[in-house]
């Protein structure tokens, strides 16, 4: 049980993911209500020949990762803006273009051994830099989600009505995919490409099962995902599984184990609970 | 507060008298510079009710976001002299939405509140007082979404006297309502006019017109204005309105109009 913990690669590993998945839980929650679950996905696969980039040019991977998500934010943007293109096909085309621009250049002589932990992540290798900046954004996402809660709140609610309200829905959806993509651009390093994505659907869609109210909500999915952060830790030293791979496993089955739980709870006596909601 | 909203091209302003909450004056409003709405002269007063009735696309909508500050007049002139707090459509509100009663009804604090400042106590205890004026108060705790129709409808209304609102601009509140609850939300609504508010209530419903001090008739363009007796027994009035949208309801039952339930 604490054996693994003495070592210093398990060490960083389990704190990466604590910081990760603190962050990446609690944001996760107004991905999952603001419907950001794919724009989430969309955005970590293209960001994938940034890193590719930077691993050939040894640098570290937020020096390619940045750019490559402001560069796809960008496009998808205007791309939208092209009649008879839409969100749906800008995103869709941007993703599948920067991803195989990605994939070209991975496959190229030229780029160095070690691509795959690009694409499923490096959690055992994690540096103090790594460390540092999951710190900054586990700080950032903590503040930040604290000063917007009312905004995000009201204009999740309604976007109709939140202007009268004084919140700019479309400021709420621009903090919103800024908070999504630092975080991502921090996350990938140690999940991955493809894998990256589970941290802030995964705990938030289990919590969103089990909690009705948000702030409560976000506090169990950042301890849901740090509770398979870890765990997926431990079955990877144990096993010998990869270890991104066993933390994206963790979360799918934490998601799982909650559908018991939920009808556990909706059985619940209702008391002065109003039944169903009436519509028209 | 005061918003005012006023064309320098305006031709003819009207003197505008200390007790109206709103006073339009030959307004337009629209889009990218295109008029949705033109030639709009009304006034409401502290405790008046004013019933809005247009066809889907009549403008209704776009004179109420007018009514908000969210569109500039592009002619004519406008003046609120209080916040306006909206009360849409509950049927269109998310019900798997994680927040209580007290959540929403707190919401109308924020537009008051500096950016970096959260909801505390003060605002809490504004919205639990709102929640009681409205006959929710013990359902305060409540998940917003497992109330009925009527009762969401409540809360939303709460939320806008959270946010201090002198005129409640209610979108189709009675839409989707069983009797009851529909005469209760009457009742609410006379009672918070009683109480020196302005109400502008966007309606498909003649009978609920009839109800209101005041109707306003648009189409584009203002059809008619005045009292409930004098516009809505003119059957001119109605048809310049509605088109031909419009069915008498056989056995001496009054006018109705068809078909209403269409929004965007």
């Amino acid at each position: 049980m604490f054996e693994p913990l003495q070592e210093p690669f398990m060490q960083r590993a389990l704190l990466e993911v604590a910081l990760v998945g603190a962050a990446g839980g609690a944001l996760g929650c107004w991905v999952v209500f603001y419907g950001f679950s794919y724009a989430a996905e969309s955005l970590a696969h293209s960001l994938f020949p940034g890193l590719v980039l930077a691993a050939i040019a040894a640098a570290p991977l937020l020096v390619g990762a940045v750019p490559a998500i402001v560069l796809a934010a960008a496009a998808i943007a205007l791309g939208a803006r092209i009649a008879g293109v839409g969100r749906d096909g800008a995103v869709a085309v941007v993703v599948t273009t920067m991803f195989g621009l990605g994939a070209l250049l991975a496959l190229s002589p030229s780029s160095p051994p070690g691509i795959e932990s690009l694409l499923f992540g490096d959690i055992f290798g994690v540096s103090d830099g790594d460390l540092a900046t999951a710190a900054g954004l586990a700080v950032l996402v903590v503040v930040a989600l604290r000063l917007l809660h009312g905004r995000l709140l009201i204009a999740g609610f309604d976007r109709g009505t939140a202007r009268s309200l004084g919140v700019s829905p479309a400021f709420a959806d621009a903090a919103l995919l800024l908070l999504l993509g630092a975080g991502i651009v921090v996350a990938v390093q140690g999940l991955g490409n493809l894998l990256v994505v589970a941290v802030f659907v995964g705990p938030a869609a289990t919590a969103r099962r089990l909690s009705d109210r948000m702030l409560p909500m976000m506090l169990l999915a950042a301890g849901l995902a740090v509770l398979a952060g870890v765990a997926g830790l431990y079955l990877s030293y144990y096993a010998g599984t990869a270890g991104g791979a066993s933390v994206a496993l963790a979360i799918v089955a934490i998601y799982l184990l909650s559908l018991p739980a939920e009808r556990l709870r909706d059985t619940r006596p209702p008391g002065t609970m109003q039944t169903g909601a009436t519509i028209g | 507060m005061m918003v005012e909203v006023a064309n320098a091209n305006a031709p003819g302003e009207t003197p505008m008298s200390a007790a109206s909450l709103i006073e339009a004056a030959g307004l337009a409003a629209g889009y990218d510079g295109s008029a949705a709405i033109s030639d709009v002269d009304f006034s409401l007063a502290a405790g008046q009710t004013l019933a809005l009735l247009g066809p889907n696309g009549g403008g209704k909508t776009t004179l109420l976001r007018a009514l908000l500050g969210e569109l500039r007049p592009l002619a004519g002139a406008l003046r609120v002299a209080t916040t306006c707090g909206t009360v849409p459509q509950t049927e269109r509100s998310r019900l798997d939405y994680p927040v209580s009663v007290l959540d929403v009804a707190t919401m109308g604090a924020l537009a008051r509140l500096p950016w970096w400042r959260r909801p505390g106590r003060r605002e809490r205890e504004a919205a639990v007082r709102e929640l009681g004026r409205v006959g929710l108060e013990p359902l305060a705790d409540q998940t917003f979404g497992r109330l009925s129709g009527g009762q969401r409808q409540r809360v939303l209304i709460a939320r806008a006297l959270v946010q201090n609102a002198g005129v409640l601009l209610l979108d189709e509140p009675f839409s989707g309502l069983d009797r009851p609850s529909a005469e209760g939300l009457e009742a609410l609504i006379k009672e918070l006019a009683e109480a020196g508010r302005g109400i502008v209530i966007a309606t498909h419903d003649l009978a609920q017109a009839r109800a209101c001090d005041l109707v306003l008739c648009i189409n584009k363009r203002q059809v008619a204005r005045g009292r409930p007796e004098d516009v809505l027994d003119d059957l001119g009035v109605l048809e310049a309105t509605y088109g031909g949208a419009i069915v008498e309801i056989p056995g001496g039952g009054g006018r109705a109009i068809l078909p209403p339930h269409h929004h965007h």
